[in-house]
């Protein structure tokens, strides 16, 4: 039972995260912000998210997957905003 | 804990939010203005109706929407919309749609969606008429034993209806030979895919060497946990496909002359394997039979073939023509 109020909070801290990255997607003004607040929510919602679910698996091999799981995401959302800011950044160049 | 009757109402919302985003999604792809924005709402939906398969269990057909519906058909069709922006300029299709709004263009799009319309009724109408009947499972569970594997899916693909994988493999084939016969003369010597322009000391550079172990790894136990967990030779070959994609766009690989016998051997491996073990098949008792003594490694060595195959052709099939410079006809003209 304790377990399942952590999950609770955790995960719903996670969806808050998630909620205030696609609010910024929506409404920051260019590419690059709306980078920053994807990247950043989402890899901090995806932790807590992950972290929540963590309490509820029932072995610790079910853990190490979750972990692995968010390390693949954290690396993969990292190096594609890079990209991402970096073709941003030329087509501002190209434009001026 | 949370009793029964919460939980059913749980799920039951659950689903139907998933039903109804489905439809949304596919909505939008279908309504959506322009190509790029339809073809990201083409992906959204694929990844809900993985979702979908998931929640009825159908774990294997989940991998594979994932995998191929949404992940490699949404990277063709990406690559699809570049080409058509670059021939028709960048503003071209979305001017294009406009200036010619009430034209033979709408005529076709009308018609377009009442066949579309008439097919889908058609097809809701044979589900709905389908008898509460259980199918195939049961007899499929009855013969596992002699199967070869544990996977039912598994048993079914390979070994129950090896017919239907060995064509669609060779199906796979024949799109990339058609691919090819697409190319151009001049570029026919030529290294296909587009130039890639990663920096040896980038970022992607980084991605492409510390994910492959990770991907290879993933890949090949897909494959192998295919005999007994959802898994297979389709889903593997996707995740190796997109590795060797990775590699050539981190600029760690040159991408591979399709002149090269080697990798044409590589692309007909799993389709001549499966072949000859079916004809080998026929002589002991019944085309594409897999005696049960055999089965397994039988199965696995038709899985490892299928799946080095169905890699290649992915990954070829996604690098596509040679791009760039050294074209004087201009960019995207078919011969």
């Amino acid at each position: 039972m304790p377990a399942d109020i952590v999950t609770l909070v955790l995960c719903g801290a996670g969806l808050v995260f998630f909620f205030a990255g696609t609010a910024g997607i929506i409404r920051f003004p260019d590419t690059l912000t709306r980078l920053h607040a994807l990247t950043k929510a989402d890899n901090v919602g995806l932790g807590l998210l992950i972290t929540g679910l963590a309490f509820q698996a029932p072995d610790w091999q079910s853990v190490g997957k979750l972990v692995l799981i968010w390390a693949m995401a954290l690396i993969a959302a990292g190096t594609t905003a890079q990209l991402v800011a970096r073709s941003a950044l030329q087509q501002q160049d190209t434009s001026q | 804990m949370i009793d029964g009757t919460a939980s059913d109402i749980a799920a039951t919302g659950f689903d139907l939010v998933l039903a109804a985003m489905i439809l949304g999604a596919g909505l939008f792809a279908v309504t959506v203005r322009d190509l790029f924005g339809a073809v990201v709402f083409f992906i959204v939906y694929g990844v809900f109706v993985a979702l979908a398969w998931l929640r009825l269990g159908a774990l294997d057909v989940a991998l594979t929407e994932a995998a191929l519906g949404a992940g490699l058909t949404g990277v063709l069709l990406i690559g699809a919309v570049a080409r058509l922006g670059r021939r028709t300029g960048t503003q071209g299709t979305d001017a294009l749609s406009r200036r010619s709004a009430f034209s033979v263009r709408s005529v076709s799009q009308i018609a377009t969606m009442l066949v579309s319309a008439a097919v889908s009724v058609a097809l809701g109408w044979a589900f709905l008429s389908l008898s509460d009947s259980d199918g195939l499972r049961a007899g499929v569970a009855a013969n596992l034993d002699a199967s070869g594997v544990s996977n039912p899916v598994t048993a079914v693909l390979i070994n129950f209806r090896g017919w239907d994988t060995l064509l669609e493999s060779i199906v796979l084939l024949a799109a990339l030979i058609g691919l090819w016969s697409l190319w151009r003369d001049d570029d026919w010597g030529r290294r296909p895919g587009l130039r890639q322009h990663a920096r040896a000391d980038g970022v992607l550079a980084m991605f492409g060497r510390l994910l492959p172990p990770f991907g290879l790894l993933f890949g090949v136990y897909m494959v192998w946990v295919g005999s007994s967990l959802p898994g297979g030779a389709f889903q593997g070959g996707t995740v190796l496909a997109a590795v060797w994609l990775l590699m050539m766009m981190a600029g760690l690989m040159p991408p591979p002359m399709v002149t090269s016998a080697r990798i044409r051997a590589v692309l007909i491996a799993g389709p001549l394997v499966f072949l000859s073990v079916g004809i080998i098949g026929a002589f002991a008792g019944g085309f594409l039979g897999l005696p049960p003594a055999y089965a397994k490694p039988l199965i696995l060595m038709i899985e490892a073939a299928l799946t080095l195959s169905i890699a290649a052709t992915l990954a070829l099939l996604v690098l596509g023509p040679p791009g760039g410079p050294a074209m004087p006809s201009g960019p995207g003209d078919a011969p």
